[in-house]
């Protein structure tokens, strides 16, 4: 029996004028795990994932979300989707409230006719909401919902932008670098939240140079190298090091039957 | 046959180049520079320079600042016009102290200089200024508003709307003229605000419109609510004061006077807005200034001011519906046949 | 091999001594942090002091002269021309824009409103529907300049600037429809002249406009999610774009609203001074800019409360009349202003800092 993929990329292909970004590279990502995708600068690991979630549009091949071949035109489709992204840089607005930020773009009106005629927003509802979210993360106290995100720490930050994407995502969830800019304390915060919005059943997309934080959460390693997928392992059957060398190219990958290209059956 | 082409189009060219050089030898230059091209009072000087250098032949260019008080567009207007050859210039200065330098300048090159409607600072530093004789603007609505009053004149509570804080010479001259005028002391005559006579209610600063007028006759309202005559630069203003005097309902027993004499200033005496105003006549500014341009140019004269003042006066009149004993005056008819804007 | 794998971590061990309430919510202490806090979440507490201070003060030095019903709805009346242009330009600065052409919008607008009626003999209610078109269309040209074409606002609404006087002027040969034909032919176009007493108060319709404005605008700005973001857009244009706010079209129907507003402005103007004349309203680009300013709206976007500017307009009115009703020459009042808008921009930099 096998278990269908959440996303399946067969054959992407995307060039930048001479430059092939993506050379018919595959990617699969299984239910409930946490797939890294890790490789060296320019190796294309983030033009494969934009190519997932309509940033980039790929030249050839094919995109499957659930067994459902997409062509998402922005990152807009995909969230319309259920595909949430937490960005690098976050995309939070820092003079908003934690409230206002988890709702861009998506927020809630007042029933009848204050919502349908004037518009209006329904606060309450949305706060109790944000609020929700923050503490199943266990990441509030409860006052301060209306708080600016420009008054939050770092690792708070990437608290609320996870709690959005995991209040949202109903498929999946891609992080790009969520701890790049985070202090060690931050970090291992922010690697509990990824386990705890994998306990709750979504999969996650984390791309990460952070190769320690890589082996603690990922359940599978897809090493990505010169726009292909060159190798999936499981992280426990890998030292970082060799998968630091097979990223590089100073080690060949070892024969597909000890990859892991397809999750061990749970 | 391309050759032949290419042949006669040069020949051609080569005709009209010199063509074009002969008609400059022949022809006198002027310029015309004003302060804006949007006031009227300045279209309307253009359109008495186009028609007068028309008539006698004269190439004009004008060229205007881009709003009142443009200092920098004035002087290169100025450079343009000494590296063009003109023969004379006429100049509406913004700035009549700073723009000196440049006019001296031109002067230097043999050009003849002629302030139209502002004198520079000093006066003489312009080979002749046609204007009109502002302070005599301003004493014909003061005399005729002291005696349209009669005695109550002692009693008078009076608004002068005056142009901007840096209390620009035609703005004096006019508010001082007005108060000579009506029989109050002056003080020093060079500046106003400074006259200590119990029936100014105060001075306000308009920017010479509406919004301007209306704004500052509300402050001075707000002063005393029981003014009952009202000074005012220009009609603009006083369109914007006589809002205000109506929005509290005291419209009908204020007197107001201005200066200007533009159609809708003539047109707002005529509907009881302003009482009276004084005429002057930007056309006939300009027009004498082109043929004194064209006097200069052929034989070297240069035009000589009025008797007695230190500038040629183009003439003023006071034009009101209801005349008074002693002032002399001429009728709405009149000055809307005469008005401009 | 997991051994290396799990030997990689070993140097975050001692973490777990470490406290684990990283990522809670702290809460500030002591007063002056608790101000700047405060200011933060309400941005327009200082203008409304600022604002209730020189009321007092002027109240106390002039006593009844100043604080009278008649002299406060005055200066209601004489700001509403500046308040209308600067709840625009609020919207514009919201979204980290400037808006250098309200000016010339709101008199091409007059204007337009004006000439339809009296040179084309249009009925007065179709003719201010056009001025009210023309201006939204203005707005528009530049919302879509900036959005689209990613022009600097800056430089976008001063071509506008030009672009708009200059038809103005062209438009309307500088002529001046006097105010007794208006009222005589087409007295709709006054419409926001006319005046509701209460004793010695004043209200013309175009104060109260205003102040209507100012309550829509708020409601828009704080209840609605247009008005989210607004704010979003203004704070930070890439992020508001990645969470998944069309940025353009925030952009684009911003500044056609300022164009709108600018328009009502320009209808409120004839109300105003009577007649419809093309060069008024030079300065209202500037004045509404220091209105927007010293109501505590950061020029960087995305900061500050609608209402601000309302204060900020009214301050300037206050200072403006109580300065002249003391007597004091008309440059004390501009002296003053530029102080209140460099304090306005070192309160901001200073709640901006709260934040860190």
């Amino acid at each position: 029996m096998t278990i269908q993929p959440i996303v399946q990329g067969r054959g992407i292909v995307k060039r930048y004028g001479h430059v092939t970004a993506i050379d018919h590279a595959d990617f699969d990502l299984y239910p409930g795990e946490v797939l890294a995708v890790i490789g060296d600068n320019g190796a294309g690991k983030s033009s494969i994932v934009k190519s997932i979630c309509g940033a980039v549009i790929p030249d050839e091949g094919e995109i499957k979300i659930e067994g459902k071949p997409v062509h998402f035109t922005s990152p807009l489709d995909a969230r319309e989707q259920g595909i949430e992204i937490v960005y690098q840089q976050l995309a939070l607005s820092p003079a908003l409230s934690i409230a206002d930020n988890m709702f861009a773009g998506r927020e809630l009106l007042k029933p009848g006719i204050r919502g349908s005629l004037f518009r209006q927003l329904d606060k309450k509802r949305m706060e109790d909401f944000a609020r929700e979210k923050l503490t199943e993360l266990g990441l509030m106290t409860v006052q301060s919902i209306n708080q600016a995100v420009e008054t939050l720490s770092g690792g708070q930050r990437q608290g609320v932008a996870v709690a959005r994407a995991a209040a949202f995502a109903k498929k999946f969830i891609i992080m790009d670098e969520p701890t790049a800019a985070l202090g060690v304390k931050e970090s291992r915060r922010v690697l509990e939240l990824i386990q705890d919005v994998r306990s709750k059943g979504i999969p996650i997309i984390l791309i990460s140079h952070n190769m320690p934080h890589v082996f603690e959460v990922a359940d599978r390693v897809h090493i990505h190298r010169l726009g292909k997928r060159h190798a999936v392992m499981d992280p426990k059957s890998i030292s970082m090091s060799d998968a630091v060398a097979i990223m590089t190219g100073a080690m060949e990958p070892p024969p597909v039957e000890q990859q892991q290209l397809t999750p061990k059956a749970a | 046959m391309k050759k032949v082409l290419m042949g006669s189009a040069l020949v051609l060219t080569t005709a009209a180049l010199s063509t074009a050089a002969l008609a400059e030898a022949h022809n006198t230059t002027a310029c015309l520079i004003t302060k804006t091209d949007t006031n009227p009072f300045f279209v309307k000087m253009k359109e008495g320079a186009t028609a007068k250098a028309e008539e006698l032949g004269i190439t004009l260019k004008t060229f205007a600042g881009r709003i009142d008080g443009d200092h920098q567009t004035q002087v290169q207007a100025i450079e343009t016009c000494i590296a063009d050859g003109a023969s004379g210039i006429l100049l509406t200065a913004s700035d009549t102290g700073s723009i000196v330098p440049a006019v001296q300048q031109a002067r230097d090159q043999g050009i003849l200089v002629i302030a139209l409607d502002t004198p520079l600072n000093p006066i003489d530093a312009a080979d002749a200024t046609f204007a009109t004789d502002n302070f005599l603007a301003g004493e014909l609505i003061g005399q005729w508003a002291a005696a349209t009053l009669g005695e109550d004149a002692a009693d008078a509570k009076i608004a002068m709307l005056d142009l901007g804080v840096s209390q620009p010479t035609v703005g004096v001259l006019r508010d001082q003229g007005f108060l000579q005028g009506f029989g109050i002391d002056l003080g020093d005559p060079n500046k106003w605000g400074d006259e200590e006579d119990d029936r100014i209610v105060g001075n306000d600063v308009t920017a010479g419109n509406e919004e301007g007028g209306r704004r500052a006759m509300e402050n001075l309202l707000a002063l005393d609510p029981m003014i009952n005559v009202v000074y005012t630069i220009n009609e603009p203003a006083a369109a914007g004061a006589y809002e205000a005097l109506r929005a509290i309902g005291r419209e009908n027993d204020v007197l107001i006077v201005s200066v200007d004499g533009g159609c809708p200033g003539i047109a707002n005496i005529a509907d009881g807005v302003i009482g009276a105003t004084s005429q002057q006549y930007p056309m006939l500014m300009a027009s004498k200034g082109i043929e004194a341009i064209a006097a200069y140019a052929k034989d070297g004269t240069k035009p000589e001011p009025t008797e007695g003042k230190d500038f040629f006066d183009t003439g003023v009149n006071l034009v009101t519906d209801k005349p008074v004993d002693g002032v002399e005056s001429i009728s709405v008819q009149e000055g809307t046949d005469r008005c401009w804007g | 091999m997991s051994e290396t794998a799990s030997k990689g971590q070993d140097y975050e061990s001692s973490l777990s001594k470490a406290t684990a309430s990283v990522a809670a919510f702290e809460k500030r202490k002591g007063l002056v942090p608790q101000i700047q806090s405060a200011l933060h979440a309400t941005p327009a507490l200082v203008p409304l002091v600022v604002l209730v201070l020189s009321i007092v003060t002027f109240g106390v030095l002039l006593g009844s002269k100043f604080f009278s019903p008649f002299a406060l709805t005055l200066i209601l009346q004489q700001v509403q021309i500046v308040g209308i242009v600067a709840a625009a330009q609020s919207l514009v600065i919201l979204t980290a824009g400037i808006d250098l052409s309200v000016g010339a919008i709101m008199v091409l607008s007059s204007v337009v409103m004006g000439q339809f009626t009296f040179r084309y003999g249009i009925p007065a209610p179709i003719s201010i529907m056009a001025g009210l078109m023309c201006g939204t269309l203005m707005g528009f040209i530049n919302g879509w300049l900036v959005a689209k074409i990613k022009l600097p606002p800056f430089i976008v609404t001063l071509g506008m600037w030009q672009i708009v006087l200059a038809t103005n002027f062209l438009y309307s040969a500088n002529e001046t429809i006097r105010s007794q034909d208006i009222e005589a032919e087409a007295p709709m176009l006054q419409f926001f002249g006319n005046v509701i007493q209460v004793g010695s108060a004043r209200l013309t319709f175009g104060a109260l406009f205003m102040l209507l404005l100012f309550v829509l605008l708020a409601y828009i700005l704080n209840q609605t999610a247009w008005g989210r973001h607004v704010y979003a857009v203004g704070d930070d244009k890439e992020a508001a774009e990645l969470s998944g706010i069309k940025t353009n079209k925030v952009i684009i129907t911003v500044y056609m609203a300022s164009g709108l507003i600018c328009a009502f402005a320009g209808w409120a103007l004839i109300g105003r001074i009577g007649s419809v004349s093309p060069t008024s309203g030079q300065l209202a680009n500037i004045e509404s800019i220091t209105a927007v300013v010293i109501g505590g709206i950061s020029l960087f976007g995305g900061r500050g409360a609608v209402m601000g500017s309302l204060f900020g307009a009214l301050i300037v009115g206050v200072f403006t009349l109580g300065l002249r009703l003391l007597g004091a020459d008309a440059q004390w009042t501009y002296l003053l202003i530029g102080v209140l808008i460099i304090s306005a921009v070192a309160v901001d930099q200073w709640i901006r800092k709260a934040s860190a």
